[in-house]
């Protein structure tokens, strides 16, 4: 096998284990208490790095770039409760508007 | 219950519209990218198919073009999409049905369909699965364009499509933000992957900033 189909097959086979491990093996029996509690600050953890790693990530880097004055125009628009809509098509025009004229 | 069900599956759809262009303009990005960096299209657009994950896609095929090997390629993908585990871990009770039919549908897991999910605070299986399908089938036809198609489509960091996401990641972080530990956790999470960012390998932040839910633990 060739490389490249080498890794087509590996990361394939790694991220169908990865997505399906909580799925199946979890199921649908309830959580012991415990480890709900964990469950239910997981998703504002993962949300917050994943604010984090969009806005700034880089290759081994913090980059601060134009995005930033796009995350910041999403966050005002957060603020004043816009739709969801709204929050993306701001944060992406702001950040469309600095590259056009920087 | 099934007429819901439906008109949730719906409500994903819709939720995931206003995000389409990311997926058709990052997977043509993508498929244009593998071909060059020599994967050819065909294995691009399976890889879109099969492992359905932009940035571990990304990161392999740059270090195939970089020369880095299959392993070393394998290795930068798998690191980032780990997250999988915690993610599919929190969506694990909403899933229905058997084994089998829980394995193919975790698949539509993605960091968007994922959080646009929580949007109300809690899990909602249909609007993972709709907003999932959308996701999936315009980031395999993105890539299936850009591979054949080349340069002609739009860069999506002219559009800023790329501050979109952290916005959207915002928006729905919010809401979570009620109770006090939320917030402790949230903002652990941050920092670890604010300080982890400068040297740790692509993906493992992510990974790291999990640990960040021990604090649920608290009383």
């Amino acid at each position: 096998m060739s490389a490249p189909w080498l890794v087509v097959a590996g990361v394939g086979a790694a991220t169908v284990l990865f997505k399906a491990s909580g799925p199946v093996l979890l199921g649908r029996r309830p959580l012991p208490p415990r480890a709900l509690a964990l469950v239910e600050v997981l998703a504002p953890a993962m949300l917050a790095a994943l604010v984090v790693t969009q806005a700034v990530g880089g290759d081994r880097a913090l980059v601060f770039d134009e995005r930033l004055v796009g995350v910041a125009a999403g966050a005002v628009a957060v603020a004043l409760r816009a739709p969801l809509v709204v929050v993306l098509v701001v944060a992406g025009a702001a950040t469309a508007v600095v590259r056009l004229l920087t | 219950m099934q007429e819901q069900r439906k008109s949730r599956f719906r409500d994903g759809v819709l939720a995931a519209l206003p995000l389409a262009p990311a997926p058709v303009l990052f997977g043509a990005a993508f498929g244009l990218f593998a071909t060059e960096a020599g994967m050819g299209a065909v294995a691009a657009v399976v890889m879109s198919a099969t492992t359905f994950g932009g940035a571990a896609q990304f990161a392999a095929a740059s270090v195939l073009d970089t020369g880095g090997g299959a392993l070393a390629a394998v290795v930068a993908a798998v690191l980032l999409n780990a997250r999988y585990v915690p993610l599919g871990v929190s969506v694990a009770p909403v899933f229905p049905g058997r084994r089998r039919r829980r394995f193919v549908e975790a698949q539509l897991i993605v960091d968007e369909s994922w959080a646009l999910a929580g949007r109300d605070g809690r899990f909602d299986y249909a609007v993972l699965v709709g907003s999932g399908s959308v996701f999936y089938v315009l980031w395999v036809a993105g890539t299936a364009a850009g591979s054949v198609a080349g340069d002609v489509l739009v860069d999506a960091r002219t559009l800023g499509l790329d501050a979109a996401f952290p916005a959207l990641f915002l928006a729905l972080l919010v809401p979570y933000l009620g109770s006090g530990r939320a917030r402790l956790a949230a903002a652990v999470a941050a920092a670890i992957t604010l300080a982890l960012l400068p040297f740790a390998p692509p993906g493992v932040p992510l990974i790291a900033a999990s640990l960040a839910c021990v604090i649920g633990l608290r009383r």
